[in-house]
């Protein structure tokens, strides 16, 4: 019974919780006479009979078997229904309900609390972002690219996939990271190999070229060139209109720098002598003719390119891009990154294409490049066979050394020369490792390497012999005070003073002696006698309550009996034993220091069960004399740290319990419905008319209940 | 002969930032993953006590709290000592060549041997007018005090031989010493105790120090310890100019002091051959040892606090153990030894006579053999002592001042945070203000000094009747009853008097009340015990008993 008046009232609970202030709805009976005019039941003033009700269900078909058969039982039943509780067990029982249902509710943070007061440091406002240096992918996801430069940097990230993610490396990090097979190694080999030899071949045909005096031949070249770079001139106005611009302009340039020049107005030294001779020589007339030609077309506002450009195509064709004598290619030429290694040869990149740069010069650089190439194909070689200098080139620099070695003997020696002479020393003691002695010249010149040292040993106690003479005046200051302290016993001092140790008659003299002299004072009894008597203070004093002449006969002389004695001489137990017990020469003092103590701990703190577990758990020192820094930061940081200005917010039971049971999501629709009403009369309002608005209304009205 | 080693200058700190590990764009797999292991010597040095092992069926509470606390001290313990490798230096060390004996070789062929710097530090001030003289260090080792029988008093930068000031106190000079900085230093003059400051202006005439005959100052507890001929051991605190305590020894002229700087317990020297060992805090000793058949002539502690060193009229040099106050070894010295100076690296040197012995391994079980150096000065040794992180050994003499090299006398690695030798004015002045806020308070000097980290496990009447002696009355004890006044004529004398007879002895009454019952509780017991055995033995017609 009790049973089912607490389901019907955590049903009514339910309802309430749901609807807290709702109103009733008016209720409105269903009657088979409507009169329009007022709201009448048939039959209202007559009881309603549990068998009115209950006897249409007999004749309905869907009602099940059971249900009708529990219908008769209780219609035959005459047992009545158990009034319902009073309102004050109804009430308890709620509050118990509703104890049970909030334990439930706050129990689900008992977890966290827990963890809360275990936790050493406690951050507010909670779930901040963790301070410190965050991972990049972090960064990137709130950021957006703003500056061109920062757009730049994005592509060429992306471009080479850099990777976001765990993966450190990029797959092309971790492409070039992996080893070569050999076979690969070995075709990639033959084919820088190949280029190489291709490149050498081109670099000697170039020079052989660049040899050739002949001005004929080399006008006919460049007539040629000019010829063909006209060509290429026109295809490229078809093709590549803007590369035909950019080539224009570069004409223009050369143009104006032709201009602003004296080069080809017959004013050079050249030219002057030239002018001398012109007037018998026809050649010489020529010359100055020709350069003068060439001022004016070089000075005429034509598409006709200039000598320079010419010669700088030239070498731009002569050699071969640098990358050929990279041992490795770069896989991802957008990436700037990914080109490291580079980086140092790109100056002389640079310098190769820029144009416009005289003749000389340009030549000089080829010569640069040129000797780059092969010191590059040197180091190779060098790397490819392991190279240590050869045995002739060790030849060479030990008679070079040892050439130098005897120079330097000729020479004065100077203290410079000394010096040098050391260092050879030092790098000929270095290099005798290596040094293998095969012939008798060898042998000769290895003679050489060592003697200098021979010689040189004995310029040293010259040398010493120097210092000692010019060292006198700085000694003699500081001797003078030690000549005075140290007068003629000073040599005395190479012996050991005195004798520490003593033979042993003279040691009993001796201590015959110092009996003798303090005789007077017995020190030792007067110490023995001072501990017994500290002893005696330290030990508790026996409290004598005996009364004499009770229960006896009292007076002077005599003594309380034996039994009494025992009965009221009160001992009180003896105190722990002495520390100096078992030292005969130290009396330690037995008295606590009541100082420390008022600073000292006397209750054990809550979870140690004895002292030895709180001492060792403190016994580790927390100052920045005993400990390193982070340690020290360590171990006394707050246990509640709050971020200045933050504002610290209540924690919510989401951020926490993930899985929030969802049962009363349609309770919750329901509580929604009337707003959703309500938001359909505001609208309907505005749009229709009244009457219509009316009839609606009634019907919407009616749904919900 | 060789002098190794001999460090000059090195300055490290400690407590550098650690490095830190760019873990993102690390390349390559760390062949060495993890941390680098720290070999188990290191962690040994800087083992603090034993650690405590959870005991079986503890609660969590108890299991979390001491697995805190025992990562945490681990913790410490690993840093420290992988920051050991900060500590570089070594100390040095002279060896002669064979069968020579390295006290044979003189202070002079020791200065031209090392670099010049180094052999500037062996030099003499003559100074027989005023002699003889005591001195005293700074703490850093860059200051040096000395004070002249016949009143002359200087310091001087020692190592510029910069004199910082010099002056007659026109008095006799007992003793000198610097205080917790160069800036100031007292000087125990034949009636007062003076504090001057570094310019030699009078600061302070402590009156109620007098007769004073050796100072010690204790740096951590910013004490100025004093021995006086009257027998009086006081304290004073330099940092408020108070007296602390005074102690009256009752042991006769105290003109032997040392202090152990383990535990700032300070030992005295008598005539009567016993050293004792003093704390502020306590009027009696705390220690007392028969040390010597004659008078204690000279006192030195070792800077771990385990060791002392005495020497008496007997002519002998005894080392003890003042952990456990046992005797280790003595040796007969034929001259006695009238001065005595521990280094912070354990040589001692021992003034006999004219001769300032220096010996090597004294601390410990081997027994004292032969010195390792030696020196002979001219006239009475007054005063010895070992410079600080220098190896250097200062000696007052009748004739002056000699400062001695003696190789590995002192600790090479200093910490620059509790005394530096190189550090500037303001370096000067944020430590003194650091260590004032970190000073020790005097009632924390005792025998050990970790007892502060122990629990104080004295009974509760034990405590109670401590409070009672301090506070000079008890604070638990009962009001006295007071009746109140009544009015017609009921607060008459007598009726009072009834009254408080009525209460008189209320707790008395209830102890006694209880204990009746509880005695009669016990008779009653016992009546049924034995009951039950008369029981044990019953009758055949036993059954019928009602």
């Amino acid at each position: 019974m009790q049973n089912e008046n607490l389901v019907q009232i955590s049903f009514f609970n339910q309802l309430m919780l749901v609807h807290p202030r709702k109103k009733q709805n008016e209720r409105s009976e269903a009657s088979v006479q409507v009169s329009e005019y007022f709201v009448n039941a048939e039959g209202t003033g007559d009881k309603v009979n549990l068998s009115d009700l209950l006897g249409t269900v007999e004749k309905t078909s869907g009602a099940s078997n059971k249900t009708k058969k529990q219908l008769r039982n209780l219609q035959s039943s005459k047992e009545t229904l158990e009034l319902p509780l009073n309102k004050q067990q109804t009430e308890k029982i709620q509050r118990g309900i509703a104890y049970e249902k909030t334990t439930a509710e706050v129990s689900c943070w008992k977890n966290i609390i827990l963890q809360n007061q275990k936790a050493e440091q406690m951050v507010f406002p909670l779930n901040q972002e963790s301070s410190g240096p965050k991972r990049v992918e972090q960064v990137v996801a709130g950021w957006k690219v703003q500056t061109p430069l920062e757009q730049e940097i994005f592509r060429l990230l992306h471009g080479s996939r850099q990777p976001v993610n765990d993966p450190v490396l990029t797959p092309v990090e971790e492409q070039s990271l992996k080893a070569m097979s050999l076979e690969e190694a070995k075709i990639r080999r033959a084919e820088l190999q190949k280029a190489r030899a291709l490149q050498s071949y081109y670099e000697a045909k170039a020079k052989r070229e660049k040899k050739i005096k002949s001005k004929k031949y080399h006008k006919v070249q460049n007539k040629a060139k000019r010829k063909d770079f006209l060509k290429q001139f026109d295809e490229m106005v078809k093709t590549n209109p803007e590369g035909a611009l950019e080539e224009l302009k570069k004409m223009e340039l050369s143009r104006m720098e032709e201009r602003m020049s004296l080069k080809h107005q017959n004013s050079g030294k050249w030219a002057k002598s030239k002018a001398i001779m012109a007037k018998y020589d026809d050649s010489a007339r020529k010359a100055m003719q020709e350069q003068l030609q060439m001022n004016k077309d070089l000075t005429q506002k034509m598409v006709v390119p200039s000598d320079d450009e010419h010669e700088s195509i030239e070498e731009g064709l002569e050699t071969v891009p640098d990358f050929v004598n990279d041992p490795e290619t770069v896989i991802d030429p957008v990436n700037p990154w990914m080109r490291g290694q580079l980086t140092h040869e790109e100056p002389e990149i640079s310098c190769v294409t820029a144009e416009e740069v005289q003749t000389a010069e340009e030549e000089n650089e080829e010569e640069e490049i040129i000797g780059e190439f092969e010191r590059k194909r040197k180091l190779r070689q060098a790397d490819e066979e392991d190279l240590i200098p050869t045995e002739e080139e060790r030849k060479k620099i030990r008679t070079i050394l040892s050439l130098f070695v005897s120079t330097r003997e000729g020479s004065n020696q100077t203290r410079g020369g000394l010096n040098t002479a050391g260092e050879e020393d030092e790098e000929g003691l270095l290099s005798e490792g290596q040094i293998r002695v095969r012939s008798i010249e060898d042998l000769e010149v290895l003679d050489e390497v060592v003697e200098p040292r021979a010689i040189e040993e004995p310029s040293a106690p010259q040398t010493a012999a120097a210092e000692a003479t010019s060292e006198p005046p700085h000694k003699k200051k500081r001797e003078i005070n030690l000549k005075e302290v140290l007068t003629k016993e000073a040599k005395a001092v190479r012996l050991p003073f005195l004798p520490t140790v003593v033979d042993e008659e003279e040691r009993d003299e001796q201590i015959s002696i110092i009996k003798e002299a303090f005789a007077g004072d017995d020190v030792i009894s007067d110490f023995i006698k001072d501990k017994s008597r500290q002893e005696a203070a330290g030990r508790p004093a026996v409290v004598d309550l005996t009364l004499p002449g009770w229960g006896e006969w009292g007076g002077v002389g005599l003594k309380p009996p034996r039994w009494k004695r025992k009965r009221f001489r009160i001992k009180t137990a003896p105190p722990p034993p002495r520390q100096d017990q078992k030292l005969p020469d130290v009396i330690i003092s037995e008295k606590r220091t009541a100082s420390v103590a008022s600073h000292q701990v006397s209750q054990l703190p809550f979870p140690f069960q004895n002292t030895a577990q709180f001492e060792s758990s403190i016994r580790t020192p927390i100052g920045s004399t005993w400990n390193t820094q982070t340690v020290v930061k360590n171990m006394t940081k707050p246990k509640v740290v709050t971020k200045l200005g933050a504002i610290i917010e209540p924690m919510v039971k989401e951020d926490f319990i993930k899985s929030k049971t969802t049962a009363a999501g349609d309770l919750v629709f329901l509580s929604n419905y009337p707003k959703k009403i309500n938001f359909i009369i505001f609208f309907l309002l505005q749009t229709l008319s009244s009457i219509f608005v009316v009839s609606l209304l009634g019907c919407l009205l009616n749904v919900p209940t | 002969m060789l002098v190794f080693g001999f460090w000059t200058t090195k300055i490290c700190n400690t407590r550098s930032t650690q490095q830190n590990r760019n873990v993102l764009f690390c390349l390559k797999k760390d062949p060495f993953p993890g941390e680098a292991p720290i070999p188990q010597k290191q962690l040994q040095k800087f083992q603090r006590g034993k650690k405590c092992k959870v005991p079986a069926g503890a609660r969590e509470r108890l299991k979390e709290a001491i697995a805190i606390s025992e990562a945490m001290s681990e913790h410490a313990q690993k840093q420290a000592a992988r920051y050991d490798l900060l500590l570089p230096e070594d100390a040095g060390f002279l060896e002669g060549d064979e069968d020579e004996d390295t006290n044979t070789i003189s202070q002079a062929d020791i200065a031209d041997a090392v670099d010049i710097t180094s052999g500037s530090k062996y030099f003499n001030l003559h100074l027989s007018q005023f002699g003889p003289y005591r001195l005293d260090y700074s703490r850093t080792g860059r200051n040096l005090l000395v004070g002249g029988k016949k009143g002359h008093v200087a310091c001087i930068d020692w190592q510029t031989k910069d004199l910082k000031c010099e002056m007659n106190v026109m008095e006799t000079v007992n003793d000198v010493k610097w205080l917790h900085t160069e800036a100031m230093f007292a000087v125990a003059q034949k009636r007062w105790l003076y504090i001057y400051d570094s310019k030699g202006v009078e600061l302070h005439c402590v009156k109620k120090f007098n007769d004073v005959l050796r100072m010690q100052f204790l740096p951590y507890h910013f004490l100025l310890a004093t021995a006086s001929a009257t027998g009086f051991l006081q304290y004073l605190d330099v940092s408020i100019g108070k007296e602390v305590a005074a102690i009256c020894t009752k042991m006769g002229r105290l003109d032997v002091m040392a202090q152990n700087p383990h535990n700032a317990v300070i030992h005295l020297g008598h005539p009567n051959g016993t050293v004792s060992l003093w704390s502020p805090n306590q009027k009696e000793s705390l220690v007392k040892m028969l040390c010597h058949r004659g008078a204690v002539r000279s006192l030195a502690v070792d800077k771990t606090g385990t060791y002392m060193v005495t020497s008496g009229l007997d002519r002998k040099l005894k080392v003890y153990d003042i952990r456990a106050f046992k005797p280790l070894h003595s040796c007969f010295l034929p001259a006695g030894a009238s001065c005595l100076s521990l280094s912070q690296r354990g040589l001692l040197s021992a003034a006999t006579g004219e001769i300032v012995q220096v010996y090597q391994n004294v601390l410990g079980s081997n027994p004292v053999s032969k010195p390792y150096m030696a020196h002979r000065l001219r006239g009475q040794i007054w005063g010895l002592a070992y410079c600080p992180f220098e190896d250097v050994l200062g000696i007052g003499h009748g004739e002056g001042f000699t400062s001695m090299i003696v190789p590995g006398a002192g600790e090479p690695n200093f910490d620059a945070l509790d005394t530096n030798p190189y550090r500037s004015h303001k370096q000067r002045q944020e430590w003194e203000v650091k260590a004032l806020l970190e000073k020790v308070q005097p009632e924390l000097i005792g025998l050990d000094p970790g007892q502060l980290s122990k629990v104080d496990q004295a009974s509760f009447e034990q405590r109670h009747k401590e409070q009672i002696e301090a506070l000079g009355f008890d604070p638990l004890a009962k009001d006295k009853f007071k009746p109140k006044t009544k009015k017609k004529g009921r607060s008459s004398a007598g009726a009072i008097e009834k009254r408080k007879r009525k209460v008189a002895h209320e707790d008395q009454r209830d102890e006694i009340r209880q204990s009746v019952q509880e005695r009669t509780e016990r008779e009653k017991e016992l009546k049924e015990k034995s009951n039950e055995k008369k029981l044990g033995n019953k009758s055949t017609l036993d059954r019928f008993r009602k």
